[in-house]
């Protein structure tokens, strides 16, 4: 038998559904993504930690979960809010039902809830705190609304899903050092699958230590939360640049920004799904491409940073890709990796390799 | 990059008459191409031959040419016209053919013109299927083993290696005509034999069968920029097999993981671009469910029906944006119309299921072979939004019509398991109802899907919704099981005859318990971004945002699917009537569940319910909308039979009123209101047993037509000839009691004529008179009807407008009406009275120039004929000749007999106009494919009543140099008529036989009337059915063949002998 689950809204709006997953009550801020599948890949993506993701698309789990689309092996996701919750999957790869794997990871879900009010709601009004009750538990509006409004965001989100250590996925192509600020799975099968021998390393490794194991090139990973929070960060950034060449994606896009001295905001509600058009003012040409960030670049602030823009958002302009005029640096702000989303994007890895090549070369000329 | 500004002048192709496999969606997607055109500032020349279409109306277009889509008649136009380009890929296959066979004469070289949007040679490498093989293994894309085969020898060779089953599909075809799975040799000797005959090129691509692979559609749009994109992704809810056009059809993907979506879209785009596709474009594909293998099946280079569905899933706009994308737009710089604040470019993101079932004609065509393949068969299909997918595919269940209201079928329980069993096996029309029944006897969805290899993901949704009926059954007006109920999308009636109650008071406890449905605005965006769309499906959910405006409106109801007896034509005058509501000053609100219409584009009215056509789902919004009232008179029998529950729940039918609307339509009532307005009927009396039909037919005198009163539509009618027959009838056909009596009239051969007219209570208005060419007893649908009459006396029109004034005011009309006459021995008698919007509307409007949908409307809403500047009375006739000439689909529809007769089988019409009536007829000929030439040979084979009748046609085709073969007693007669005709031999006689002069093509014509009797009427089915198997054009009905030998006597110069000077008459001398 299902069990009763509220989910109350920072503006008062009480939804209420049934609970599946972990039994657990949490707070956490409430974020939409419009894919139609790829919640699997969303739900182990730790830029998510802490998130309570609604899901735009009604039906979730038709395909179940299997071992192969996970984006990471710890779940830091906060809940999943969904229309409808699916029992019975039906895919040749699932191995377990959505449900039972949340379970499993104690992480909550609401399902049964009018989504696309809520989704409404967080349009109108901006993301939001949201506080999920434990299964079976009865509503206190008020008591809730104390709890929220108490509740700080956490902080150290990045500290909590990067790597504890450095390791290493091999390849015999081109060293590349990335930089795990949570760190989706999918960069490093991009990577591998160019050859790449890749070193994951910590958030806060020192950039002596990625130097001294001589990578061709340093990939700075999505992540969690506020980029301004990583103080560790653009230091290192600043250090390593001209160096190497480096590739910044999402929250690395955003903290390659701030290294070189420009701002970055909160969105309304962020991006989030994967049907986003991004223009490339390169080639002209427009991309759909998988996106999943909150924050964002602002664009007056990039003058005199050495960073031009490359990519924009073509509804709302967004500063979604940049590059640096004097060093070999460059970045996205979109998730050019995909997984989940469209893989138009994907070219952007080769575009890396063949920066590292040519760096190379240079450093070559350089010694000679 | 900006629109081009090189060319001015734009020739946009349309797609014809509807048949099956192209159907009112190149309607919607070519109007929207030439508005969007338009829009741009172009000049645009539209050609397509089809009437009944909003798209042909004057205002679409700069020049609308309503004309054969011929290599003669178009390339006619051009020379006259000389558009600068031409646009053909979204007129459909029709429209893509046109330009292929305009390249192909040169023409479009000679005078220097461009085909926009994809160009030709990507369109042939996308239909040509070794072409199309060639690419997919340049790019890496696995297809099926498949082979190009040119003859049987070929076939066998192919499946000697790969084994069967195999499919074979005709090249260059509408909706597979001809092919087909075959799984022996003997299905093998006749799939390709008539796939060879249907494809123009006499070519077909056999392919080893993957059917059971999930089957995945993906709808695409690329521009000349090279932008790509998917608009929508599809996934079949029967596995490959199945013409996609005859499945169940989800939106977006239900079963495939992100990795699989991905690892498609990848594909689709890929094929797009080394295509060069531009503008839009559907992938077909094939995926193995138990692996990562698929194979591209097949790409459609052009707007299909597909987009017209994806277009109605997302909201995206295929082909208006497709149209722009031809001049030069890119997807990057155009905005998205539906959120009016974002552009085009980008992947509509959907926060509801889409279920689309296809409406198949099977309910018409009994005898038809109901199984479904690769060849399509359906007329029409439904759509439908939910939030769960047990919603959308019990709304699209009730939205079908055919009387069902769930997963199950009128007497299930009496089903044998066998039967149950093989309709799963093999699939048919009926296919997910049995597995509604097999669930609920206990089948497990593991049998099921062994059966029919349905994915579990459909199976255990469709036993979800099975094993909640005893939940209901068990918990009665329990207002949270209620609510489940309803937000699984089961209808009223459902639950009510789960209650044991009845419809009315299930809802009016929901209502009471505030257990109403919401409105969801379908947006493109799944609620990112704001949007003004008005655009709304219905839904068991919190919030509702179809906010009622503060304006006074006026809702219409549609038509439904396209079926046989209602096809586009009421979309047609429902599309009319929503902008006059709207000039009249009234907020116009659609209800209609079709996706392939115009009335469903979201920009014709100010609000848009795409919701089922049952009262329940109508009152929900009546309920929240509170218009002024409902008019049903454009929605065709749709509509109307809404009407009465409608009153009965205390909403206002707006024009002609309910009791009005029976008066015309019960056969008593009717023959009082005749009687009182001195109007003669034909004499007819009801019988509810044998004998008293046999009392009545002998009073009144044969021939009569019988039908039964319970059935609307023409079905089961019959004309019989004598006593015989008619027991036979009373036996057979229908079951005569007191509680279904059988109507019996007095059938008189005479001229049937047809009269539309618009009445507002006092003034009538009657735009003109049509006389059919086929005798009365042959459907109007089924008729060629020509304006102005050719036959009929100064009298004799006077007194169909006299009469028809009569009606129209007896009846209390307000609005529009049609009426059906016969006119035999120079009496005119009325047939019928339909009081509402006709089949003729558009044809009839379209020739006179009066906007009949329009001002009925305007009447209806209160505004006389006179105010609104129209004269009453039979308006005078317009110059030219016009004719409206029916087309049917028989060849896709196996084992349905192609006599014409009281049931309506076309599916279509095309209108052939001029200045004589031959030179229109010969059109209207060409435009419905018939193919008309001057020297020949023409086959009979009549029964005797029309022996005499035939003879006298024989000779006028000897006299233009015709050939004639007959069957050994036509032959009889004609030779005694001492006409010069050969022998053939029935069929299963000696020597050749007339099936081998129809296989082997000798006959250009064949002339068939139908026997009564036994074995004869199976030859002659045979005959007829070999004819159209062959693309042999048989006419049925002496009058057709009249008017065929008219057209042919026109355009033949006489070929006389000189007489000799003993022949000559003795003449005078003159002094």
């Amino acid at each position: 038998m299902t069990k009763k689950r509220y989910l109350i809204l920072e503006d008062g709006t009480v939804f209420e559904g049934e609970a599946f997953g972990a039994e657990r009550g949490m707070v956490g801020e409430v974020v939409f993504t419009t894919s139609m599948s790829g919640y699997q890949e969303s739900l182990t993506n730790p830029s998510n930690t802490g998130v309570i993701l609604v899901m735009t698309y009604p039906l979730i789990g038709n395909y179940g979960v299997n071992r192969d689309d996970s984006e990471s092996v710890d779940l830091h996701l906060g809940a999943l809010a969904v229309r409808e919750i699916e029992e019975q999957p039906s895919n040749f790869r699932c191995d377990e039902t959505l449900s039972s794997f949340m379970e499993k990871r104690s992480i909550p879900g609401i399902s049964e809830i009018d989504t696309r009010k809520l989704t409404r709601i967080i349009r109108s009004k901006g993301t939001m705190k949201g506080m999920l009750t434990e299964a079976g538990a009865d509503v206190d509006v008020d008591t809730a609304l104390q709890v929220l409004a108490a509740s700080e965001m956490a902080q150290s989100l990045v500290e909590a899903v990067s790597t504890k250590r450095p390791y290493p996925s091999p390849g015999r192509g081109k060293r590349v050092a990335v930089v795990d600020y949570g760190m989706k799975h999918g960069i490093l099968r991009e990577l591998n699958n160019r050859g790449c021998d890749v070193l994951v390393v910590p958030h806060d490794t020192s950039a002596e230590d990625v130097l001294a194991w001589h990578p061709d090139g340093i990939l700075l990973s999505n992540g969690p939360g506020n980029p301004e929070d990583i103080e560790e960060a653009p230091g290192f950034i600043r250090e390593v640049l001209g160096k190497v060449p480096v590739f910044g994606i999402n929250l690395g896009h955003e903290l390659l920004a701030i290294s070189c001295g420009a701002k970055t905001f909160k969105m309304r509600f962020g991006h989030h799904g994967g049907n986003h058009p991004v223009k490339d003012l390169s080639t002209g040409r427009t991309e759909i491409t998988s996106q999943n960030h909150q924050y964002a670049v602002d664009r007056e602030s990039l003058e005199g940073t050495g960073l031009t823009v490359t990519h924009v958002a073509l509804n709302d302009g967004t500063v979604e890709g940049l590059a640096h005029e004097t060093h070999a640096a460059f970045s996205v702000q979109f998730d050019p990796e995909a997984s989940p989303g469209p893989e138009d994007a994907n070219h952007l890895f080769d575009r890396f390799i063949t920066l590292m090549e040519r760096h190379n070369g240079k450093e070559i000329i350089a010694n000679a | 990059m900006p629109k081009r500004t090189d060319i001015e002048t734009i020739l946009v192709i349309g797609s014809g008459p509807i048949v099956i496999g192209q159907a009112a969606e190149f309607d919607y997607a070519g109007t929207q191409a030439c508005l969007s055109l338009k829009e741009e500032g172009y000049r645009v020349i539209l050609v397509n031959s089809n009437p009944a279409t909003i798209m042909t109306d004057t205002e679409i277009a700069d020049k609308v040419y309503i004309e054969p889509i011929s290599l003669e008649f178009v390339s006619r136009i051009i020379r006259k016209e000389r558009p600068d380009a031409i646009l053909p890929t979204l007129g459909g296959q029709t429209g893509l053919n046109m330009a292929i066979e305009l390249d192909n004469s040169g023409i479009l070289d000679e005078l220097g013109i461009e085909v926009l949007g994809t160009k030709l040679d990507a369109i042939n490498k996308a239909e040509d299927r070794e072409l199309f093989r060639t690419l997919m293994n340049e790019l890496d894309v696995p297809v099926p083993e498949s082979d190009i085969i040119h003859n049987l020898e070929e076939a066998k060779a192919f499946v000697a290696q790969v084994g069967y089953p195999v499919i074979v599909r005709p090249a260059f075809t509408l909706g597979g005509t001809g092919g087909g799975i075959c799984h022996d040799d003997k299905e093998l000797e006749e799939i390709v034999a008539s796939g060879l005959k249907y494809s123009p090129v006499r070519q077909c691509l056999l392919e080893k069968s993957i059917a059971g692979f999930k089957e995945i559609e993906f709808e695409v749009m690329r521009d000349s920029a090279d932008n790509a994109i998917v608009v929508c992704s599809m996934e079949n809810f029967d596995p490959v097999g199945i013409h996609t056009g005859d499945s169940i059809v989800v939106a977006p993907v239900q079963t495939l993981s992100d990795r699989e979506v991905q690892m498609l879209r990848n594909v689709s785009l890929n094929i797009i671009r080394a295509l060069g596709i531009e503008g839009g474009c559907n992938v077909q594909l094939a995926l193995d469910p138990d692996s990562f293998n698929f194979y591209a099946i097949e790409v459609n280079p052009r707007v299909s029906r597909s987009s017209a569905l994806a277009s109605k899933a997302t909201g995206y706009p295929i082909a208006k944006l497709a149209s722009k994308i031809a001049v030069g737009l890119t997807l990057d710089e155009m905005m998205n119309p539906v959120t009016g604040q974002t552009y085009a470019c980008f992947e509509p993101t959907i926060d509801y299921i889409v279920a689309k079932i296809p409406r198949w004609p099977f309910d018409k065509f009994e005898s038809a072979k109901r199984n479904l393949g690769t060849q399509m068969k359906a007329t029409g299909e439904v759509m439908s939004m939910g939030r769960t997918f047990e919603e959308a595919i019990l709304k699209a269940v009730r939205s079908l019509e055919t009387g069902l209201y769930h997963l199950n079928l009128k007497n299930g329980e009496d089903l044998s398991m066998e039967w149950i069993e093989k309709r799963i096996r093999r699939a048919g029309d009926e296919r997910l109802f049995f597995i509604g029944e097999a669930l609920r006897r206990g089948v497990t969805v593991e049998e099921i899907h062994d059966w029919s290899k349905i994915d579990f993901f459909f199976l255990n949704k469709l036993e979800k919704i099975v094993a909640y009926e005893s939940t209901l059954k068990e918990n009665q007006f329990d207002r949270s099981i209620a609510r489940k109920a309803k937000r699984m999308g089961f209808a009223d009636r459902t639950i009510a005859a789960l209650w044991g109650t009845n419809e009315r008071e299930v809802y009016e406890w929901r209502t009471e318990q505030g257990l109403v449905p919401v409105y969801k605005m379908v947006d493109t965006c799944a609620g990112e971004f704001e949007s003004e769309t008005p655009y709304f499906y219905g839904t068991y959910e919190e919030e509702n945002e179809s906010l009622k405006s503060g304006k006074e409106s006026v809702i219409v109801l549609g038509s439904g699917p396209i079926r046989i007896g209602q096809g586009v034509e009421f979309d047609y005058a429902t599309v009319h009537s929503v902008w006059a509501i709207q000039e009249a000053g009234y907020e116009a609100i659609i209800i209609n569940n079709n996706p392939e219409t115009v009335s469903t584009d979201f920009s014709i009215s100010d609000k848009l319910y795409f919701e089922p056509l049952t009262i329940e789902d109508v009152m929900a919004i009546i309920d929240l909308e509170q218009p002024k009232g409902v008019i049903v008179q454009f929605g065709g029998q749709t509509a109307i039979n809404l009407a009465d529950a409608l009153e009965a729940r205390g909403v206002k039918i707006l024009g002609t009123t309910l009791e009005d609307l029976d008066r015309a339509e019960n056969r008593d009532k009717f023959e009082q209101t005749l009687r009182e307005l001195g109007i003669p009927q034909p004499l007819g009396k009801t019988a509810v047993s044998a004998p008293e039909a046999a009392e009545i037919a002998h009073n009144i005198g044969y021939p009569v037509l019988v039908r039964p009163s319970y059935v609307l539509g023409g079905r089961a009618m019959e004309i019989v000839y004598n006593e015989a027959e008619l027991l036979h009838y009373m036996e057979n056909a229908v079951q005569a009691s007191p509680e279904h009596p059988v109507l019996i009239d007095r059938y008189l051969t005479g001229k049937e004529i047809e009269v539309d007219a618009i009445c507002d209570g006092e003034n009538v208005l009657i735009p003109g008179i049509m006389e059919h060419v086929e005798r009365a007893g042959v459907h109007s649908g089924d008729s060629i009807a020509v304006y102005p009459p050719q036959s009929l006396t100064d009298k004799q029109i006077a007194t169909l407008a006299d009469y028809t004034e009569r009606l129209a005011r007896g009846l209390n009309i307000v609005g529009l009406m049609n009426i059906q006459y016969v006119i035999a021995d120079g009496e005119v008698y009325v047939i019928e009275v339909n009081p509402r919007s006709s089949r003729t509307v558009p044809f009839l409007s379209k020739i006179t120039g009066i906007p009949m949908a329009n001002i009925a409307t305007k009447a209806i809403l209160g505004e006389t004929i006179t105010d609104q500047g129209y004269p009453t009375g039979l308006l005078d006739q317009v110059s030219g000749v016009y004719v409206k000439v029916p087309v049917f689909s028989f060849a896709k529809l196996a084992r349905v007999d192609i006599t014409l007769g009281p049931e309506m089988k076309s599916t279509g019409e095309v209108m052939g106009k001029d200045d004589t009536f031959e030179k229109a007829l010969y059109k209207g000929f060409i435009a419905s494919g018939m193919e008309i030439r001057n020297h020949g040979t023409v086959l009979f084979t009549v029964s005797d009543k029309d022996k005499a009748e035939a003879a006298a046609i024989a000779a006028r085709f000897a006299g233009i140099g015709y050939q004639l073969l007959a069957t050994e007693g036509t032959a009889e007669t004609f030779r005694e008529a001492g006409l010069p005709v050969r022998t053939v031999g029935k069929i299963g006689g000696e020597g050749k036989t007339l099936i081998d002069v129809i296989q082997t093509g000798e006959a250009q014509f064949i002339i068939n009337t139908l026997t009564k009797g036994k074995q004869p009427e199976r030859d002659g089915f045979r005959i007829r059915r070999e004819s159209v198997e062959n693309g042999i054009p048989c006419m049925t009905s002496m009058d057709t063949a009249k008017a065929v030998l008219r057209v042919i006597e026109s355009m033949t110069f006489s070929a006389e002998a000189m007489l000799p000077r003993e022949a000559m008459p003795a003449r005078e001398v003159h002094a």
